[in-house]
């Protein structure tokens, strides 16, 4: 019988899957996964944070809670929270009435939803996201209708650092009402963040150019260990005085990467645009799923809400933060140790779950097969996939690799 | 500084803070949570809610399923993690969900013809079709809808890149169905285009084909080579038995249709704010349904990158545990039992109160909803005066009728309307 879909092709893989994929088939007792971002313990293990069991559990146990749907924009303590984190409880704009947040369906969810409103109601048409970035950018805000995707210097592979320059002049080539997608804190894929004085620099000529700016929060807390400090870039951008999106996501945060919480925060300059953006935002979601999932929403509500439950999760970023740092350091200490060639100390300076490590495809190739050492293609590392116990097998096979293959101008 | 450089510099900030957004206009409101909305200020104790369309059990309280509780509580003892699920759900939630649709031991499932995605309930899976169709329907793109259908099938379709239009259904002159008129239409649809069916009560009006009539509906389809799309919310809600709801799905399927299948487990499972839903397309080859497959993957990565899992997980629990199962197939037989036997006593009402109207369609119809047939200008007294909250076009959810509510609403009823 023929099909209706015959003409169908296969769609490309994407990588990061089918590198997990190829890493759970592989038999080798040595093997290491340092490819999908999300936090292992020393261990190696998933690490459901013990504030969020507890939740769950109590939440099970009140008679009172049903599965009945959410309102279209979700559940409004969780929003308020979610809103009121990012931006700081004394924020100007929240005490205002400026400032609202939506729940969505976690990081991914938000900036697709984002990327509806700014594309469908606003009717921007391009968007500007850095080189490199989190692979599912550009298909976000192609789907969402935006037709003029444009690149932004960012990492410099010869520094292993930012390119501010080349970053700051391709803002200035940017159209107005161009959509800048930022990184609020840790870097996807690179690990490398703007400084504050930079983020100074960054904010001016976006102001001059009169361009948006999208925040993709994915980190917060998880980069330093500190909610406050994470939260620099939108908060000066705020207090500078844009509007402004800062899309949220709760999967490495609150390790609720299954349940989907994601807020999305934005800032607006008059109380009276409040109420029709969000009659359109509610349009959107209805259209797209009609409300979101409640479980992962509630858990990040009750504990957000809750002040011992709130200091308790604030703990467990810190746990998870501090782990990541010192797999950098213990990294890097070995490397340089071993004498591996080339120059290492963009492991500590980068920060995050990430780090772009500059090796090439030459070396990728020869750590998967090899040694067993799954990461991108890219040099992408996912510092969660390093433990006590895998960090000098990973360190030496790094040394050996660079030392057989040789540099290139990237390390 | 000279007063026009001041002037300028003046304007230049002005501009800078007004706002980016002051040109969006308000979005009409949404109809039926416009009426929950104010159904929760009245004040009137007698006051009922026949708007949203959620199960309310005789006391007027959401109901739990007991099959439900008991599936998480099993799932808490087995301290399950939250890490990334696959893009389109676990396979075990998607064989479940198929399978629960095609019946046990089909051979659809059997020779691997189906691709089958979580959606983010019927919702998701209605829109995740939509933008697949949209990209790869090598056939008119455009989706036919029975008029009337649920509000929301519209944006959704538009909002995926489809053009919408309407087939004749619902009669208001019978409160029924309208077969000739669906048929004569139905044959004038451009070939190879999208028809929209209900699978089983039919929202808003209630009103479902018999299965001779979905016969005749199934040669008319072919014979214009149309493309099925079907939409299952209410398998097992509606008659109480899942098989029986299925039927015309099962009966296509028979007849060689290949179709596009959204479900949701919102309703016959209670886990509305769960968001569980799946879309299938049912093909003609395992080749089809992995290249098709692939690409529902693309469509989800730049939506959501992958499903919520916790609604998903009570499904595969219930469906993968005998136990669960047959307790489950009891609870939805239970909600569709209570709504039938709310049909039946709002018409006995009606009939006590002297209302000489013809009243048959309420149990004529299934499912939660039902179109009173009454006309807005009684749907606005039924509000004003009685408490009595429903939408605009007669629909009320018999969800929300209890035994100890019905004799107040036919009286209501009746007054309005004689």
């Amino acid at each position: 019988m023929t099909s209706r879909f015959s003409e169908v092709t296969t769609g490309p893989p994407i990588e990061v899957f089918a590198l997990n994929k190829a890493f759970l088939d592989d038999t080798n007792p040595n093997k290491v996964n340092l490819g999908v971002g999300a936090y292992r313990t020393d261990d190696c293990k998933p690490w459901v944070l013990p504030v969020v069991r507890k939740t769950e559990q109590a939440m099970a146990n009140n008679e009172a809670l049903n599965h009945e749907y959410l309102p279209v924009l979700g559940l409004d303590p969780f929003s308020t929270a979610a809103t009121r984190m990012l931006l700081g409880k004394d924020n100007k704009a929240i005490a205002e009435g400026r400032a609202f947040g939506i729940q969505t369906l976690s990081g991914t969810g938000s900036l697709r939803m984002a990327a509806e409103f700014l594309g469908r109601i606003l009717k921007y048409k391009t968007f500007y996201y850095s080189v490199p970035t989190w692979e599912n950018h550009h298909l976000i805000f192609v789907s969402a209708g935006f037709t003029e995707p444009k690149t932004y210097r960012y990492w410099k592979a010869e520094t292993r650092g930012l390119d501010l320059d080349g970053m700051l002049e391709d803002l200035r080539n940017a159209p107005e009402n161009s959509v800048i997608i930022l990184h609020s804190c840790a870097h996807n894929p690179t690990g490398v963040d703007p400084t504050p004085d930079q983020w100074k620099q960054i904010a001016d000529v976006v102001q001059e150019k009169k361009l948006f700016p999208l925040f993709d929060c994915a980190y917060q807390g998880f980069a330093s260990g500190d909610l406050e400090k994470d939260a620099f870039a939108i908060r000066y951008f705020v207090e500078r005085g844009f509007e402004l999106v800062g899309c949220q996501s709760f999967a490495k945060n609150f390790g609720l990467y299954n349940e989907r919480a994601g807020n999305l925060t934005v800032v607006v300059n008059e109380t009276k645009v409040v109420a029709p953006s969000k009659s359109q935002l509610t349009l959107l979601v209805r259209g797209m799923y009609s409300n979101p999932p409640n479980h992962g929403a509630s858990v990040v509500s009750t504990v957000l809400n809750t002040p011992e439950l709130y200091e308790e999760w604030k703990g467990c970023i810190k746990t998870m933060a501090d782990r990541i740092i010192s797999m950098r350091q213990g990294l890097r200490e070995r490397l340089e140790k071993l004498g591996t060639p080339g120059t290492w100390e963009h492991i500590t300076n980068q920060i995050g779950m990430f780090s772009y490590t500059g090796l090439n495809q030459k070396h990728v190739e020869t750590l998967v097969n090899e040694y067993h050492i799954y990461l991108l293609k890219s040099g992408r590392i996912n510092m969660c996939g390093l433990t006590s116990k895998n960090i000098d097998y990973v360190a030496n096979a790094i040394f050996e690799t660079v030392s057989k293959v040789g540099l290139d101008s990237s390390l | 500084m000279s007063c026009a450089l001041l002037f300028v510099i003046t304007m230049m900030c002005m501009n800078f803070f007004r706002s980016w957004w002051s040109q969006v206009e308000m979005g009409p409101p949404d109809a039926i949570l416009g009426v929950t909305e104010a159904f929760k200020k009245d004040t009137n104790p007698k006051k009922i809610n026949l708007g949203v369309g959620a199960y309310r059990d005789d006391n007027g309280k959401p109901f739990v399923l007991p099959s439900v509780l008991k599936a998480e509580e099993q799932m808490r003892a087995k301290k399950l993690d939250h890490e990334y699920g696959p893009i389109g759900g676990t396979a075990e939630f998607c064989k479940h969900s198929i399978t629960l649709a095609l019946g046990d031991s089909n051979e659809h499932v059997a020779n691997g013809l189906n691709s089958t995605v979580q959606g983010i309930s019927g919702t998701g899976a209605l829109r995740i079709g939509g933008a697949f169709l949209q990209k790869f329907f090598p056939g008119n793109k455009t989706v036919y809808l029975p008029t009337p259908s649920w509000g929301n099938h519209t944006p959704i379709f538009k909002h995926s890149g489809l053009d919408v239009k309407q087939y004749r259904y619902y009669d208001p002159k019978t409160c029924g169905f309208d077969f000739q008129g669906a048929l004569q239409d139905i044959a004038k649809i451009p070939e190879k285009s999208v028809i929209l069916l209900h699978a089983c009560a039919h929202n808003p009006t209630g009103v479902d084909p018999k299965p001779e009539q979905w016969a005749e509906i199934s040669k008319v389809i072919k014979d214009k080579q149309l493309f099925p799309f079907f939409d299952m919310a209410y398998q097992g809600f509606a008659s109480g038995d899942v098989s029986k709801d299925a039927a015309a799905v099962r009966l296509f399927l028979k007849d060689g249709h290949q179709i596009a299948l959204a479900q949701s487990f919102a309703k016959n499972m209670g886990l509305y704010g769960e968001r569980a839903g799946a879309f299938s397309l049912i093909t003609s080859s395992k080749d089809d349904a992995d290249r098709t497959l692939s690409q529902l993957k693309i469509i989800i990565r730049p939506m959501y990158s992958n499903p919520p899992v916790h609604g998903a997980r009570i499904v595969s629990e219930i469906l993968g545990d005998a136990n669960l199962k047959s307790i489950w197939l009891k609870d939805v037989k239970e909600m569709a039992e209570r709504i039938i036997s709310m049909r039946t006593m709002l018409r006995d009402n009606l009939a006590k109160e002297g209302s000489s109207r013809n009243w048959q369609h309420i149990t004529d119809q299934i499912g939660m909803f039902c179109f009173t047939g009454m006309n807005p200008a009684q749907v606005e007294q039924l509000t004003s005066k009685y408490s009595v909250y429903l939408t605009k076009d007669g629909r009320i959810s018999i969800a929300g009728v209890t035994s100890q509510n019905v004799g107040y609403l036919a009286h209501a009823m009746h007054q309005v309307t004689k």
